[in-house]
C-alpha cells in the first residue's frame, strides 16, 4: 500500500441527519421501476411492451446505439406501465413484482477461470453493464474499447453520504468477486481508492491508493486524478463501489441480486438510518413514515443534495443512487437575509458568523439565496476543486464554445461531481455542473 | 414587515413584460430582493446553494469601508477648522458634522446618478440590479478631493457607469476600475479642478485662512522637496488629501475588514505594498534629490497608495482572475505606483495610473498562467507517450 494522498482544497458542508450505523431490511417493494433518464444522453429503446411478463435479468430495454447494453428487470414479474414525458420520452417502465416469476440464469463460475471476453458477455446480457461508467465523460463505457485501468472509490465524502465501510462489512468476500471479474476487463489494473481506517485493503487482486481530505478526495475522477491523470485518447473505467456487489453475486450465484443498502438523510429525516432494498424501488418504500411532520414544503432528493435529482414522493430510486437525502424546500422569502449576520447559515465563505462554529451541523434548504449574476468573484473555486485545473477557465472556455481550450484546460479529467462544490459554493449562482455538461457533450458530438 | 412584502407581492405582476409599469420591471425586482432574500429555490444542478451572494459581498466592502468614511467627513472638518485657526475652539462633533454635511452630497450625487444609469440598462437589458455600483458609489467620493463641484462627481459618475462598465455588459464584465475610471476622467477633463494646492481643504469665499496654510498635501510637498511632513499625522490621517485616502489607520481596519472575511485578496494586498516598497528602496539606492530620498516605507502612508492597494487593486473584476496572476499583478502596481509618483513630475500620483495599466494587462498576466496550466498537461502527454 503506497503512502496516503493528502489533499487539502475542498470543503466538507455539515448538514444535519446524518445516518445512522443501523440497517432495517425492507420487504420487497411491490413494484419497481427503471428510468432511462438516469443514464446520460441514453437513447432506449424498448425491448418489451406493457403486459409482458419478464424474469428478473430479463432485458426492458437497450441502448439504440449499442443494442448490445441493455436494462434488465431487477425483479421478475410484469410490466404494468411504461410513463412517457414531453414527446413521448421514455421516463419510467414499472414492473410489478411477482414472486413465482423467477429469473434469468447466467453463468456460474470462479470470475478467475472465465475470460475477459466471457465475463463482458454475461455483464452485457445481464444488464451490469450500464454499471460501468467511462472517463473521460462519464457516460456507460462501450464494450469494444480497452480502459487503461479500472477506478473504484469505497468512500464517499458528500454531505451525509453513506459510509461504505460500514455498509459492505459483510459482503467483502462478494466485492472480491466482482473485483476479480472486473481485472479481467483490463490489461492495467483495477485501482481502489479508500480512505483511512479502510475494510477495503483486505481486497486483493488490486493497487489500493488512500486519500485523505475533505469532499471531494472520496470522488473517483479526482483520485484518477492524483494517480494516472487522463490525457487525450486515454479511457478508463469507473464503477461505484456497491454496484460491485451486483456483478461478484452475479458470478457467484448465476443470478442477477440488486439488493442494495440505501442511506435514508437528511434534516426532515425522522430517524436518519440505512435500508436494504432493491434497485429501482420507489422512494416511498424508504421515506413513507420517516419524514418529519412539517408544514413547509420538503424536496426528496435521490442521491445526495450536491448531485442527486429531486423526485416526487410517488418516484423511483435513481439507478446509481445509494442515498436519499431530504431537506426543507426553502420556497419562503427571507426578510435582509443578505444582511444578517448569519450564525446559522453554513457558508463555504468566511463572510457569516457561522465561521465562528465549525463543528456545528446545520440544516441547509433548497433555496438559492441570491440572484444569478456574471462571474465576478475569483479564487473561489480554485479553493473548492483539489485539481491541477483552473475551473473558471474551463467553464468559460465552454461558454464560448472553444473546443481546443476546453480539451487543453482539461475536460476530459472532469466530471459534474468534480465541480458541484464550486456550483453550492458560487457567490454568482451559477449552474457550473450544466455548464460543464454541456462542454462535455460537445466533445462527445465532435470528437467522438 | 409584512406590509413591505404585501406591497412588493401585489405589485409584482404590474412590472411584468406587457403589464402597465413593465419599465419598472428592473426597479421592482431591485428593492424587492434588496428587502427580501427571494422564494426561488434550485431547479436543476445542486440542491444547496451557499447563503453568500453578491449583495452579502458588496455589502462586506461597503462594512470595510465605513471607518475610512467616517475618518474622511471628519478630516473635512479637521483640515478646514485647521486652515481657518479655530481648530482649538472647535469640538469634535462640530468637526464632525461640518465634514458629514460637505461628504454626504458628493455620496448622494454619486449613487444617484449611478444607481439611475444601473436601473435604465438593467431595464433596458431584462435583467435585476446588478450590485457592482453599491461598492462603486462609495468609493467614487472617497477617491474625490473635497472642493470637486458636484456636477463634476456626476459627470464623473456617469462617464465611469456607462463608458467604464455598461458598454463592457455590466457588472463583472468591464476591464478597468469604475471608481478609477471617474477618478481619470476628472483628472484629465479638468485639471485645474482635480490637482494644485486649493482643492484638498474645504473652504468657502469668505473663509480666512492662517498665515502658515498651505493646502497642500504631503505628497505634493515631498514631490517639492519638502519631506518634513509628521509620520503620524500621514498614519492616522490628518492630512490634506482626497476624501477616503488619508488614513492609513482607517484603511488598515478596512483591509483586516475584507482579509478576515474573504473578500479581498490578501494576496494582492500584499505583492502590492511589497512592489512599492521594493520600488521605494531602489529610490533610496539611486537618490538624487529629496523626493527620491524619502524613506521608503513613508511612501505607503502618504498619497493614495494604501487606499488603492486595499480598495482598488483588489477589485475581483479588473483584477487579476488567476492566483499566481494575483501577485504579479499587485507587484506591479506597487512598483510602478511610486516609479510614477516620483519619476514622472506631471503626475502628482502614481497610484490610479499604475493600477489601470495593470488592470489593461491583466488579460496578459492571466494569459500566461492559464498557459502554464495548459503546458503542463501537455507535457504530461509527452512522457507517458
Amino acid at each position: 500500500m503506497s503512502d496516503s494522498i493528502k489533499l487539502r482544497k475542498g470543503l466538507n458542508i455539515k448538514l444535519k441527519g446524518g445516518a445512522k450505523e443501523e440497517v432495517k431490511t425492507l420487504s420487497a417493494p411491490l413494484k419497481v421501476a427503471l428510468k432511462p433518464t438516469d443514464f446520460l444522453e441514453l437513447i432506449p429503446k424498448l425491448k418489451i411492451k406493457v403486459d409482458a411478463v419478464v424474469k428478473a435479468g430479463d432485458a426492458l430495454f437497450y441502448d439504440k446505439y449499442h443494442p448490445e447494453i441493455v436494462f434488465t428487470s431487477p425483479v421478475g414479474g410484469k410490466v404494468v406501465s411504461i410513463n412517457r414525458g414531453e414527446r413521448r420520452r421514455i421516463l419510467e417502465v414499472v414492473v410489478e413484482r411477482d414472486e413465482n416469476a423467477g429469473s434469468v440464469e447466467f453463468v456460474k463460475g470462479n470470475p478467475g477461470s472465465l475470460s475477459g471476453e466471457e465475463i463482458k458477455e454475461q455483464l452485457l446480457k445481464s444488464g451490469l453493464w450500464p454499471f460501468i461508467k467511462k472517463r473521460p465523460y462519464g457516460i456507460i463505457a462501450l464494450p469494444d474499447e480497452k480502459p487503461k485501468s479500472i477506478y473504484i472509490s469505497t468512500f464517499d465524502t458528500a454531505p451525509l453520504a453513506p459510509n461504505y465501510n460500514f455498509v459492505l462489512k459483510d459482503e467483502l468476500a462478494t466485492f472480491q468477486t466482482g473485483v476479480d471479474a472486473l481485472a479481467k476487463l483490463t490489461d492495467g489494473k483495477v485501482n481502489l481508492g479508500v480512505n483511512r481506517n479502510s475494510i477495503f485493503t483486505s481486497i486483493k487482486n488490486v493497487e489500493i491508493n488512500t486519500f485523505d481530505g475533505p469532499h471531494p478526495a472520496g470522488n473517483v475522477g479526482i483520485q484518477i486524478h492524483h494517480t494516472a491523470p487522463l490525457n487525450k485518447g486515454d479511457v478508463v473505467w469507473t464503477v461505484h463501489v456497491q454496484d460491485v456487489l451486483f456483478i461478484g453475486r452475479l458470478f457467484e450465484t448465476g443470478k442477477v441480486d440488486f439488493t442494495k443498502t440505501v442511506a435514508l438523510t437528511g434534516s426532515e429525516v425522522e430517524d436518519p438510518k440505512y435500508y436494504k432494498t432493491i434497485l429501482g424501488t420507489p422512494v416511498s418504500a424508504i421515506t413513507g413514515g420517516n419524514l418529519k411532520q412539517a408544514d413547509y414544503n420538503q424536496r426528496i432528493i435521490s442521491g445526495n443534495v450536491l448531485t442527486g435529482t429531486k423526485v416526487e414522493p410517488a418516484g423511483y430510486l435513481g439507478f446509481y443512487d445509494s442515498q436519499i437525502s431530504v431537506i426543507p424546500e426553502g420556497d419562503n422569502y427571507e426578510f435582509m437575509g443578505w444582511a444578517l449576520p448569519g450564525v446559522d447559515k453554513f457558508s463555504a465563505s468566511k463572510a457569516f458568523l457561522s465561521k465562528l462554529f465549525p463543528k456545528k451541523e446545520y440544516v441547509l434548504d433548497a433555496n438559492l439565496h441570491g440572484g444569478e449574476r456574471a462571474f465576478v468573484l475569483s479564487g473561489q473555486y480554485e479553493k473548492l476543486v483539489p485539481m491541477d485545473i483552473l475551473p473558471v477557465h474551463l467553464l468559460k472556455a465552454i461558454l464560448v464554445n472553444d473546443i481546443d481550450k476546453m480539451e487543453q484546460l482539461g475536460i476530459y479529467e472532469v466530471i459534474e461531481e468534480d465541480f458541484a462544490l464550486c456550483e453550492y459554493a458560487c457567490t454568482s449562482k451559477i449552474k457550473v455542473q450544466s455548464i460543464l455538461r454541456k462542454g462535455i457533450n460537445t466533445m462527445i458530438k465532435e470528437l467522438g | 414587515m409584512k406590509f413591505v412584502r404585501n406591497f412588493f407581492e401585489k405589485t409584482e405582476p404590474l412590472v411584468q413584460k406587457g403589464a402597465k409599469y413593465h419599465w419598472l420591471f428592473s426597479v421592482h425586482e431591485g428593492f424587492f430582493t434588496l428587502f427580501f432574500v427571494s422564494k426561488d429555490t434550485s431547479k436543476s444542478g445542486t440542491h444547496i446553494h451557499d447563503f453568500i451572494d453578491l449583495k452579502r459581498t458588496m455589502g462586506m466592502v461597503v462594512l470595510s469601508l465605513v471607518p475610512v468614511i467616517l475618518f474622511g467627513m471628519y478630516n473635512v472638518g479637521f483640515q478646514h477648522f485647521k486652515a481657518i485657526g479655530e481648530l482649538q475652539s472647535t469640538g469634535f462633533f462640530a468637526l464632525f458634522f461640518y465634514g458629514l454635511l460637505k461628504v454626504l452630497p458628493v455620496i448622494a450625487v454619486s449613487y444617484i446618478v449611478g444607481l439611475g444609469i444601473e436601473f435604465v440598462f438593467a431595464q433596458k437589458r431584462g435583467h435585476g440590479i446588478h450590485e457592482g455600483f453599491l461598492v462603486s458609489g462609495i468609493l467614487i467620493p472617497m477617491v474625490m478631493p473635497i472642493e470637486t463641484p458636484l456636477w463634476m462627481i456626476g459627470v464623473a459618475t456617469a462617464f465611469a457607469v456607462i463608458i467604464g462598465k455598461e458598454v463592457f455588459g455590466g457588472t463583472g464584465m468591464n476591464i478597468w476600475n469604475p471608481a478609477l475610471i471617474a477618478r481619470a476622467f476628472l483628472f484629465f477633463a479638468y485639471p485645474a479642478q482635480m490637482s494644485g494646492n486649493s482643492v484638498w481643504v474645504a473652504l468657502s469665499e469668505s473663509d480666512k485662512v492662517v498665515d502658515a496654510f498651505t493646502g497642500a498635501t504631503p505628497m505634493a510637498e515631498a514631490a517639492a522637496g519638502n519631506t518634513n511632513f509628521s509620520i503620524a499625522d500621514a498614519f492616522f490621517g490628518f492630512i490634506p488629501g482626497s476624501i477616503g485616502e488619508t488614513s492609513t489607520l482607517a484603511i488598515l481596519i478596512g483591509a483586516v475588514i475584507l482579509i478576515v472575511t474573504g473578500i479581498g485578496s490578501w494576496k494582492i494586498m500584499v505583492s502590492t505594498v511589497a512592489g512599492g516598497a521594493v520600488m521605494g528602496i531602489i529610490l533610496n539606492i539611486f537618490a538624487v534629490n529629496a523626493y527620491m530620498e524619502l524613506p521608503f516605507w513613508q511612501h505607503l502612508i502618504i498619497g493614495g497608495f494604501a487606499f488603492g492597494a486595499v480598495f482598488m487593486a483588489t477589485d475581483p473584476v479588473s483584477g487579476a482572475q488567476t492566483e499566481t496572476g494575483k501577485w504579479i499583478y499587485g507587484f506591479l502596481i506597487g512598483l510602478l505606483a511610486i516609479l510614477i509618483r516620483v519619476v514622472n513630475p506631471a503626475y502628482p500620483e502614481g497610484m490610479m495610473l499604475a493600477i489601470l495599466l495593470m488592470n489593461t494587462f491583466v488579460p496578459l498576466i492571466d494569459y500566461y498562467v492559464v498557459q502554464s496550466n495548459i503546458k503542463k498537461r501537455l507535457k504530461r502527454v509527452k512522457t507517458s507517450a
